[in-house]
Parts: C-alpha cells; sequence; structure tokens
C-alpha cells in the first residue's frame, strides 16, 4: 500500500465515523431505531465472521446467542441488576456453550458444526418459549430498562444510539486487534490451509474451536444491546431464520474481510426500509440476489472490491516493470 | 402401554417418510458433495405443485404425476444445473450456504405465490381403521408405511442388483476411478439428483396429508432428515433408511411419554449424544481424514 492510499484510507474512516455521529442527530425515533439495529446486527455479525471468515466454520446459531445475550440482559436488568453485570455473564454463558457444542463437532467433519448449531438453534428457542418461570414464555419480558452510562441515561433514542455505536466501537477495535494477533494470523492460517497449519505446530482444532465460541460471546453482546434497544422482548425473533439472516449479512458483505459484516449487516437491516415498494417479495428477491451473488463471487461484495483492486495493482505494478525493463534496454 | 402399537406404527409410518427424505440427502453428499440445507422445503414445495394443478382444475392422479414431473423438472435438473454446477467449483460450505439461501428463496415464494396459511392436503390412503393383533390401527398410517416400504427396497434394489445402480455407487466412492472404468459420472450425477427430486416429491406427498400444506414445515422435516442421516450414518444408504424409521418412533414416543412441549428436543439431544460417541453413526463407517 501506498503512503497516499493509507492516507486516503484514514480520512475516508474518520469521514464515516463522524458522519455516524453528527447525520443521525436529526433523524426520527425510526431512523435512530433502524441504525442502533444496523450495529447491533453488525456486532453479532462479526461474531460470526471470525467463525465463518476466519475459521471456516459454519454457524447456524448465531441467533440463538443473540437471544441467550438479550434474555440475560432482560431477566437481570429487570431484576435491578446493571447491564455490565449482564454483559459479562452473557458473554461467559455464550463463549461457554460455544466450547461445549463446538467440542464434539469439531472432532468429526467441518460440516458437522453446522449440523449441531442448527439442532441448539431449535433447542434454545424451546427453552426460550417453554420455561415460563425464567423467560415468561410466549408473552416475552417487557419494560427492560435502557442504562445509565458514565452518569448519562440513555433512555432516549439518540444517546441510546451513541451508546449503541461506542459499543460497536469498542468490539471492532478488540476485533482489529484480535485479527492482527498471533491468534488472528493462525485462524487465517487454518482457513487458508489447515493442513500446512497443523504442520507448523498449530492446534487447529483448539483454534478452530476458539474462533467459534468467541465468535458466539460476540452473539452475546449484541443480546445484550438488542434487549434494552427494543425494550421487549419474546422468543419468536430468535428462531433459525436470525441465524440464516446472519449467516447471509456475513456471506453478502464479505466472509473473512474485516469491513464485511458492516457492509453486509448494512444491507440486511437498511434495504428492506428502501426498498418498502417491493413488499412481500423483498426476502424472495433477496435470496436470489444472495444465490447470484454465490455463483459470481462467493466472497462477497467486498470480494469483488478486492479482486477489482487486486487486478488494478497488477497491471500498474507490470507497467512499471514495462517501462523499467525498456529503461534498461535503451540505457547505453 | 395401551397405545404403544399405535405409537409404534405412526412412528415407523413418519419415520419411513423421513427415511426417504434422508436417503435423498446422503445420495446427493455421496455423490455431489452437497449438503443440501434446502432439503426440507425440497419436500415442502411438491405439495404445493400439486395443490397448485389440483386448483387449476385437474383431478388428484393427474396432479400427483404432474406435481412429481414438476419436481423431477425444478428440484432435480434445474437445482442441479442452475445452483449446483455453477457453485461446486467454490467448494462445499459455499455450496451448503448457498442451499440455505435457496431454502430461505422457497419458503418465501410459497408464501408469496400460494398462501401463507396450511392448506389441507388429499390423502392417497383412505382413511379408516384396522383390527391388528385386537388393536386399532390407522389405515392412514399403514398404507403410509408400506408405500414408503416399497420405495426404499425398490431403491435398494436399484442401487444392489443394477448396472445403473453399481454405476452410481462406483460414482459415490470414486469419481475419478468410475471415469477412467468407464462408468458416465456425470450422468450418474445427474441420476441421482433426479433420484432425490423423486423421494422428496413421494415424501411430500405421503406426508402433507398427515402435517397440512404450509410454507414453513420444510424447516422441522430437513431437520429430521439431517437428524437421521447423521444418526443413521451420513454414507451409508441403510444409515439413512435406519436413522429415519429411528427418528420417526423416538419423535413419536417422545410426544406421547416426554412432553409434547419438549417431543423436538428429543431428536436433537439424540444427535448430540450420536456425534459425541458415535461420530460415523450408527451403522457407518468411519470416514478416513482427507490430508
Amino acid at each position: 500500500m501506498t503512503a497516499a492510499g493509507k492516507y486516503w484510507r484514514i480520512a475516508l474512516g474518520v469521514a464515516v465515523i463522524a458522519a455516524l455521529i453528527i447525520v443521525p442527530m436529526n433523524f426520527n425515533r425510526y431512523g435512530l431505531y433502524i441504525l442502533s439495529q444496523w450495529t447491533v446486527m453488525t456486532i453479532a455479525a462479526m461474531g460470526l465472521n471470525l467463525t465463518l471468515g476466519y475459521a471456516g466454520q459454519v454457524s447456524l446459531a448465531q441467533g440463538a446467542f443473540v437471544g441467550i445475550g438479550a434474555y440475560a440482559a432482560a431477566i437481570m436488568t429487570t431484576q435491578g441488576m446493571p447491564l455490565i453485570v449482564a454483559l459479562g455473564v452473557a458473554i461467559v454463558l455464550c463463549f461457554a456453550i460455544g466450547w461445549i457444542l463446538g467440542y464434539p463437532a469439531l472432532r468429526v467433519q467441518h460440516h458437522y458444526l453446522a449440523f449441531v448449531t442448527l439442532a441448539f438453534s431449535t433447542l434454545a428457542f424451546l427453552v426460550f418459549r417453554n420455561e415460563d418461570w425464567l423467560t415468561k414464555g410466549i408473552y416475552g419480558i417487557s419494560n427492560i430498562p435502557r442504562p445509565n452510562v458514565l452518569g448519562f441515561a440513555t433512555n432516549r433514542p439518540l444517546p441510546f444510539y451513541y451508546f449503541c455505536l461506542g459499543s460497536l466501537g469498542i468490539v471492532s477495535l478488540a476485533m482489529w486487534w484480535l485479527i492482527r494477533s498471533p491468534w488472528g494470523r493462525a485462524f487465517v492460517a487454518l482457513r487458508e490451509n489447515p493442513v500446512r497449519a497443523l504442520s507448523l505446530g498449530i492446534d487447529t482444532r483448539r483454534y478452530t474451536l476458539m474462533a467459534f465460541a468467541i465468535g458466539s460471546a460476540l452473539g452475546g453482546v449484541a443480546g445484550t444491546l438488542y434487549a434494552p434497544l427494543t425494550q421487549y422482548i419474546d422468543p419468536v425473533p430468535f428462531n433459525l431464520s436470525l441465524s440464516l439472516d446472519l449467516l447471509m449479512m456475513v456471506i453478502v458483505g464479505g466472509s473473512g474481510f474485516f469491513f464485511g459484516p458492516f457492509l453486509g449487516a448494512m444491507i440486511a437491516v437498511l434495504l428492506p426500509e428502501w426498498l418498502r415498494f417491493t413488499q412481500g417479495y423483498y426476502l424472495m428477491l433477496y435470496a436470489v440476489a444472495v444465490m447470484l451473488l454465490l455463483i459470481y463471487s462467493p466472497t462477497g461484495i467486498l470480494g469483488i472490491l478486492d479482486r477489482y483492486l487486486t487486478e488494478r495493482r497488477t497491471k500498474a505494478a507490470s507497467a512499471l516493470r514495462a517501462v523499467a525493463k525498456s529503461r534498461l534496454e535503451t540505457a547505453p | 402401554m395401551s397405545n404403544l402399537l399405535d405409537l409404534l406404527v405412526a412412528g415407523l409410518a413418519t419415520g419411513a417418510i423421513y427415511a426417504l427424505v434422508a436417503v435423498g440427502f446422503t445420495l446427493l453428499w455421496q455423490t455431489s458433495q452437497t449438503i443440501n440445507f434446502a432439503q426440507g422445503e425440497f419436500v415442502m414445495l411438491p405439495a404445493f405443485l400439486m395443490l397448485a394443478v389440483m386448483h387449476a382444475g385437474a383431478p388428484f392422479w393427474l396432479a400427483i404425476i404432474l406435481g412429481i414431473l414438476l419436481s423431477l423438472l425444478l428440484l432435480g435438473l434445474g437445482f442441479k444445473l442452475l445452483l449446483v454446477d455453477p457453485m461446486l467449483r467454490h467448494g462445499v460450505l459455499p455450496l451448503a450456504i448457498a442451499t440455505m439461501a435457496l431454502a430461505i428463496g422457497m419458503k418465501e415464494a410459497v408464501k408469496q405465490f400460494f398462501s401463507a396459511e396450511a392448506s389441507p392436503f388429499p390423502s392417497i390412503v383412505p382413511a379408516g381403521d384396522v383390527w391388528i393383533l385386537g388393536r386399532v390401527v390407522s389405515l392412514q398410517s399403514l398404507g403410509v408405511l408400506a408405500l414408503a416400504i416399497a420405495v426404499v427396497i425398490g431403491l435398494t434394489a436399484l442401487l444392489n442388483r443394477t448396472s445403473i445402480g453399481h454405476q452410481m455407487q462406483a460414482t459415490a466412492q470414486n469419481p475419478t476411478v468410475a471415469r477412467i472404468i468407464g462408468v458416465p459420472v456425470e450422468r450418474m450425477i445427474l441420476l441421482t439428483f433426479l433420484i432425490n427430486a423423486f423421494l422428496v416429491a413421494l415424501a411430500s406427498l405421503l406426508i402433507t396429508p398427515i402435517y397440512l400444506a404450509k410454507f414453513s414445515s420444510g424447516e422441522v422435516l430437513g431437520q429430521a432428515a439431517f437428524i437421521a442421516a447423521i444418526v443413521g450414518g451420513f454414507n451409508q444408504v441403510r444409515g439413512a433408511i435406519a436413522g429415519g424409521l429411528l427418528i420417526g418412533v423416538v419423535d413419536n414416543l417422545a410426544a406421547a411419554y416426554v412432553s409434547t412441549q419438549y417431543r423436538a428436543a428429543v431428536p436433537l439431544i439424540l444427535l448430540i449424544v450420536i456425534i459425541l460417541f458415535r461420530p460415523q453413526g450408527l451403522l457407518g463407517r468411519p470416514e478416513e481424514r482427507t490430508v
């Protein structure tokens, strides 16, 4: 990457963050709700991206982990406990469940994790619906309070949006660090070539399990934000379709790319708002579009962009080489 | 204990249908590494195709024939040419994810173009009861069971006794060697997709009178088929049959003796236990790891 390119990227990043802070200031309640939902879904999709994009495993339980986080937050905060405690519980719970689920599945073959998580998704939904004493069953939990952050109440939509955006920022930074740490490099190594990673002394199974468990914990984090966002939860939003939706977000944005989940969640959350006129056909068209995209580029929209940039760079490089060569030849 | 026999027969009947779906699922996996997450929706769709033909005024028998032909065309040929062939070069996981997108698309399409409500579906077996060993057993369960068993026996005979069956097995076991000894591998793979389409159409015909035709019914059916395939043994046709029957019986007994609320959980727990202690499935052979 050239120095100029780096400055451009930093400038673009600052501009996007500034826009995310300033532009929503005069949004109405609904617009802020949608944007907050985008941040929550982005966090959940980032977790899944770690599992799918970096460790190469399909998880169909990310929606269930969001549900576990949301119920942890709802149950504990309605009992008067602070949200941060619920967050800790959700992270530990989701990480542990991810570990327990992944451990047997990853002993066998990679697609077994998909089946085990599929089964777990249904199981979790049954527990949410049937354990009335804990989750209030189909009636759901209402009046979930919004937290006070550093002494500021976030009851109104705008402060709560900033709270969500801040959380997304913290999660993004942590993820950025994780991917660049030796762990993150091991995750990529075992996606690109598991046999080679194994021969280099990386315990592939442990790292895959770790990626899945951390990804699941991020689902729990998203859930603890989801509950105070909607202020009412029932089992329905956390069924299998949420897991599938999150998977599609990661795929559409670009699995294995850092900004893939941001883009994917934006498309999945905002596009239905703009495409209201398609009515019920929306999801059908979306599914067809996802299939076409997968056929053309399995690494999603950012994959297309990446391919284009790489091509341009190789062209530029070969042009430079040709110039250098001709100079060499014409020199006496 | 009074209704144990009835529960067993009903369980075996649904189990036999699950077995049909699971067999198709394992066949696709064996011959073309396709993990079809839309398999449940594949069972849901043919019933609606048949209903659509009947709405156009055709009698039931014609609707069945046209429904099966349309399934062969859409779920066999169309699925292979339009989705599997272009996706397969990207690998197993992207293809599996594409079938998940297909599942969403099929559900939504049926919801939009047909109905979001459950529709009744005529049964090919007449309603009624028969007396066996002094007990009343529903004729419908027996008929479904008999039909499903006939299909399974026919399929096993096709796979084990005919030349085409042997060629298909060779394709499943080792496509490269099969090609060298002159098996038309491409044609065999297409044949598996057509067989799968036929099996799901038949399963649809048999199960829809019991559970009604609904756009979302594929979720439960698909899960039952995956679990049957894994519990029985992913790489064995007879494993899938045994797994299907077992899941059907377990499901029915769980509904009666455990709790209706957690009925769906029992097969899932069975799945997790099997993966823990016998990952190759009850009848499966351990697969060598490809290194």
